[in-house]
């Protein structure tokens, strides 16, 4: 068999999606750190979202499934936490991606920049936290529909 | 020159941090279900995860200094009350929804000034946990702060409670800033800050909080100690142990 190139291989796993917010993949997150052929193995670096984020061990699963699926057997998975992991690292298709389904992106300034339905700016925060450990709660004083918040980390 | 540490100190350390969070972030999830209202329950909830992901970092990094073949897991779960290390503050109990949140607000920011100083650790993986604790835990303080301060500056009732919580909990602080030996062979060694020198960046911070609260302050010194060396825990941590780790106790290396 062929090896697949380093390249390939990362637009294979921009098609893995994100097993909380399936509309984005884990390279758009961010958290593939790393991809590396050692030999015959390719090593994959991950790194955690959030420490106890029980997600990380479905995502380690589904990158070596993935990877499998496209013939590559003899994968490592080596989970990384430092540097730690920033939402800066989102890729701007994710952060696009996220407002159309309804999150709004992280914003440096500490709160959504708009509402992602009708982008209004009169917003209100519910939560500190949401349905996931990077989330947390708005909602929009204008269409009144609570979202998402992609927190800033 | 200073003498190469004994291993065995490294791990002791390690046991303070992971237990700390361990059981504090037990004890935040009992509160999982019941909360006052469902924002504060999922908050008390992801808090709880943040602090047992971090146990998983620190306790996975105390079995490998160990090297006995221990995992995280079988530290967490397979000790008893006296070889754990967690600080007497963490142990207590939850009382009300502002006792619990005064506790976290007493521990975030030690918390806090702990991880800042932990970052320039001469050892790289305790510096590398820092730093990834040290994001979450700005994130608890914040929260921690702002609702002692609204309830502290609330009704006569909700101030009360948490002026009385205060009270209660006040004396366990003195412990997470009491040196020992083992404290000051790390700190020698550049590998975790002397327990002292934290004092006035957290005092600084928590009385102008504290004063925005409208709370008093204790003037007492008298602290609680025991926790960390694991000489005298409170009697509440056996009660959480019973909990935390029947399963594996009724059903040995019982996995999902």
């Amino acid at each position: 068999m062929v090896r697949p190139t380093t390249d390939q291989v990362w637009d294979w796993l921009d098609h893995v999606p994100d097993p909380e917010i399936p509309v984005i993949s884990v390279v758009d997150l961010g958290i593939i750190r790393g991809v590396e052929w050692q030999g015959d193995t390719l090593e994959v670096t991950l790194t955690p979202t959030y420490s106890g984020c029980p997600a990380t061990a479905v995502i380690e699963r589904s990158v070596a499934d993935a990877l499998r699926a496209h013939g590559i057997d003899a994968t490592r998975i080596k989970r990384q936490i430092a540097p730690p992991w920033t939402t800066d690292w989102l890729s701007d298709k994710g952060r696009a991606t996220l407002e159309t389904y309804g999150i709004a992106p992280p914003n440096p300034a500490g709160g959504p920049s708009r509402c992602p339905r009708c982008q209004s700016q009169n917003l209100d925060r519910i939560s500190q936290f949401g349905s996931t450990p990077c989330k947390a709660q708005w909602r929009c004083r204008d269409c009144l529909e609570p979202f998402d918040y992609f927190k800033c980390h | 020159m200073t003498q190469p540490h004994d291993p065995k100190h490294l791990f002791e350390f390690l046991l303070r941090m992971g237990d700390t969070t361990l059981i504090l972030g037990h004890r935040i999830s009992e509160w999982c279900g019941k909360a006052p209202i469902l924002e504060e329950d999922i908050a008390l909830a992801n808090t709880a995860l943040d602090l047992i992901g971090q146990t998983q970092m620190w306790l996975g990094l105390a079995a490998e200094v160990e090297g006995k073949g221990r995992s995280a897991d079988d530290l967490a779960m397979l000790r008893d009350a006296w070889d754990f290390r967690c600080a007497l503050l963490v142990e207590q109990p939850n009382g009300d929804f502002g006792q619990t949140m005064m506790r976290q607000f007493l521990f975030d920011h030690w918390h806090l000034v702990q991880l800042t100083a932990l970052q320039s650790s001469t050892d790289d993986r305790i510096a590398a946990i820092a730093a990834k604790a040290a994001k979450e835990a700005t994130y608890h303080a914040e929260r921690s702060a702002d609702l002692v301060i609204r309830l502290g500056d609330g009704t006569e009732e909700s101030h009360a409670r948490m002026q009385a919580a205060l009270d209660l909990l006040y004396p366990y602080i003195g412990e997470l800033f009491t040196p020992d030996a083992i404290d000051n062979t790390l700190a020698e060694h550049g590998i975790a800050p002397d327990p002292a020198s934290l004092r006035p960046a957290y005092d600084a911070t928590v009385n102008a909080i504290l004063a925005e609260a409208t709370l008093t302050r204790p003037d007492s010194t008298f602290a609680h100690k025991g926790g960390r060396t694991g000489a005298r825990h409170s009697e509440h941590l056996g009660h959480i142990l019973t909990q935390m780790q029947w399963l594996q106790r009724a059903y040995p290396g019982a996995t999902w």
